[in-house]
């Protein structure tokens, strides 16, 4: 798909005139101009010099929010038809921008300050004691060798949905049954999954697995107590719940396959096993690559569960970077530390993902 | 056709396939009914719990009517079952109060997430655009790569400036959020279904008179239709089941049912049947969408993954 020149040809012929285009000039730059006066009435009622009953910052919201529509109409009063096709993209560039790049901002202003809210100082700037503290907490690289643990686990949930997926793609009946039925754990919320599986299911003592292993003559299973156990059984439940996600993508890929491609490679000779991975794997390559980047990065936001089982432990052991960044915020309401771990992960992300992606492009491409 | 008449006999060869036909057919149907069973199990636990009483809990019941006669004890709990349903009850009207909280929040942000994602995908995919370095392609990318995002990093920023603007433990400022969150697949979902429709469409009804506005609303939106759907729902699903934003940045007026969920765990935990009702309720509404909107969820997320 071409992203670049225009696909849809529309001929313009709307003259726009000096003094309309001045108008729009002058709107923009008004609401631009509400926005100044607001903020600073607002710093100078905090700073304590007047005193105009701005209790928050939601005056200077609202302003922001005029500019936004003053500019919007700006854009079709100065440029015309220009400025209504870019109003298709301008309302989601803005709300986008708006939420994110200015708490990202502000996120930094805060990770490299001591901030506590619970207590009454308020905000200090510390430099680069935070990054130090990282640094030195061993708990933090925990947390990211767990996630580097669970994102491992993508692999086996991959085998699953693909087999999964090739099981749907099979001649069977009742394929919509089955299908319902796989999609389901995808529909259910990770909070309630956590109570319905982490809570009840496992309970070593009434739970239905826990008296299944005792009759088997087992001991009695202790799944959140011993560090390696506890974290598989997240890794499960995180599975069981994201499987039928790359099951659909592989699905979808699966289906996008012309029969003659396999007829053609059944009639050669390539059938069962060796058909599979001659010619079936190399089709859903780049189908593969999709789903597990996407996966990834699901994954790598994981803490629903964990922060419901089992609050990271038993010691730290099922900590991610998100619940036990969560836990850092709820516990010591340290918000200046647990930005800057947010912070420092999310630029592991980012080089992560670039990394990924490059690699899967040159992996993907003499297929494609 | 008898066996007298019949002309081509089975061979020795064709026997064995039919034998391994068989063991395939065992073997594929197996292993479908061994999955149902994982996916469905956890729901069908905790309906029968939810119909549990203490003894039957302890002692691990599986089959109601059979092994244990099913009690609305658990329903009792959450002033649902039928003998507490025309009463009062304060854990229902909590419970009204964050499935009321739930809907509204989710079902805003996804409209709002399908309207301005739709407008963007659909400009992304007819125009070209140059926002300064921005092109195109840059843009969407701006737009995809907020999916990379961990919300933890927007967390505490957000945690604090809704303190500053009051916008903490408000349905507006959650729904915000959610829009943001799910505004990436909104477009990677529409993307795909705009690419699909040709721009003769739109051209032949500006032939006729319409605007490009004009043309979007009324040719292109409801050929989308479909794919804003599966989108909607898509976004739908994300929402109702979001916990992490909703845990920290509500508190008593706004939060929604999975932090109801996740605050009674602790609290609650030997209460079985009542935490099992309430799970049960919880994810309800969803069961029903996953069966009845399966086809919409599955096209959303199909979208994208082929080229």
């Amino acid at each position: 798909m071409s992203t670049e020149g225009d696909l849809l040809h529309v001929i313009t012929s709307d003259v726009i005139s000096p003094q309309r285009r001045m108008v729009g000039r002058i709107l923009v730059w008004g609401a631009a101009a509400l926005v100044a006066v607001v903020v600073l009435l607002q710093l100078l009622q905090i700073s304590g010099r007047i005193d105009i009953g701005f209790t928050n910052w939601r005056p200077a919201l609202y302003a922001y929010c005029v500019w936004v529509a003053a500019f919007l109409a700006g854009q079709v009063i100065i440029r015309g038809e220009m400025g209504k096709r870019r109003l298709f993209v301008l309302p989601a560039v803005l709300f986008v921008a708006s939420l994110t790049l200015f708490p990202l901002l502000f996120g930094l202003v805060i990770a490299f300050s001591d901030w506590n809210l619970a207590s009454p100082d308020g905000r200090r700037f510390n430099g680069t004691a935070n990054l130090v503290k990282m640094w030195n907490d061993p708990f933090y690289w925990n947390a990211l060798g767990n996630m580097v643990r669970y994102s491992l686990a993508i692999v086996v949930e991959y085998a699953v949905a693909f087999g999964l997926a090739l099981l749907l793609a099979a001649n069977i009946r009742a394929r919509k049954f089955f299908r319902v039925a796989f999609l389901m754990p995808l529909m259910l919320s990770p909070v309630a999954v956590s109570w319905m599986v982490g809570k009840s299911i496992l309970e070593p003592r009434f739970g239905p697995i826990g008296r299944l292993i005792r009759d088997l003559g087992f001991p009695s299973p202790a799944f959140f107590t011993d560090p390696v156990i506890a974290r598989l059984m997240i890794m499960m439940m995180d599975a069981w719940t994201y499987i039928p996600f790359m099951m659909i993508m592989l699905l979808a890929g699966l289906q996008a396959i012309p029969r003659e491609v396999q007829e053609a490679a059944h009639v050669d000779g390539a059938s069962g096993w060796r058909g599979f991975w001659e010619v079936t794997f190399p089709l859903m390559l780049p189908v593969s690559v999709t789903a597990i980047l996407i996966r990834l990065i699901f994954k790598l936001k994981l803490a629903d569960i964990v922060i419901t089982v089992t609050s990271g432990g038993p010691g730290g052991a099922t900590d991610t970077v998100t619940s036990f960044i969560y836990r850092e915020y709820r516990d010591r309401s340290n918000v200046g530390y647990g930005t800057m771990l947010a912070m420092v992960y999310l630029v592991l992300i980012v080089i992560v993902m670039t990394v990924m992606m490059k690699v899967s492009e040159r992996w993907t491409r003499p297929q494609t | 056709m008898t066996d007298a008449t019949q002309i081509f006999h089975d061979s020795a060869v064709d026997g064995a396939s039919r034998a391994r036909w068989w063991t395939s057919r065992v073997l594929i149907y197996g292993l479908l009914i061994l999955w149902a069973v994982v996916c469905l199990f956890p729901i069908y636990w905790t309906v029968t719990t939810s119909f549990k009483t203490a003894p039957d809990v302890m002692q691990g019941h599986l089959v109601p009517w059979v092994d244990y006669q099913p009690a609305w004890l658990g329903w009792r709990g959450l002033g649902m079952s039928p003998d507490t349903i025309g009463g009062l009850s304060t854990p229902r009207a909590e419970f009204l109060k964050r499935f009321a909280n739930s809907a509204v929040i989710s079902l805003s942000a996804s409209a709002l997430a399908v309207i301005l994602g739709s407008m963007a995908a659909y400009g992304l995919s007819r125009f070209s655009y140059r926002f300064g370095f921005m092109r195109n392609s840059d843009i969407s990318f701006f737009f995809l790569s907020q999916l990379i995002l961990p919300p933890v990093v927007l967390a505490l920023p957000f945690l604090v400036l809704y303190r500053e603007v009051a916008l903490l433990d408000t349905r507006i400022g959650l729904i915000l959020l959610y829009t943001l969150t799910v505004l990436p697949i909104v477009i990677w979902i529409m993307r795909d279904q705009f690419a699909s429709i040709p721009t003769d469409l739109e051209e032949a009804a500006m032939v006729d008179g319409l605007s490009v506005w004009g043309a979007f609303v009324t040719i292109i939106l409801p050929i989308a239709l479909p794919g804003m759907v599966a989108a909607f729902i898509l976004s739908l699903v994300l929402t109702w089941n979001e916990y992490f934003f909703a845990s920290l940045l509500t508190s008593t007026h706004a939060n929604t049912l999975p932090v109801m969920v996740a605050s009674q765990t602790g609290s609650q935990g030997v209460q079985w049947w009542s935490m099992a009702a309430l799970s049960f309720a919880a994810i309800l509404p969803l069961i029903v969408i996953g069966i009845a909107l399966e086809r919409f969820i599955i096209k959303g997320m199909a979208a994208g993954a082929v080229k």
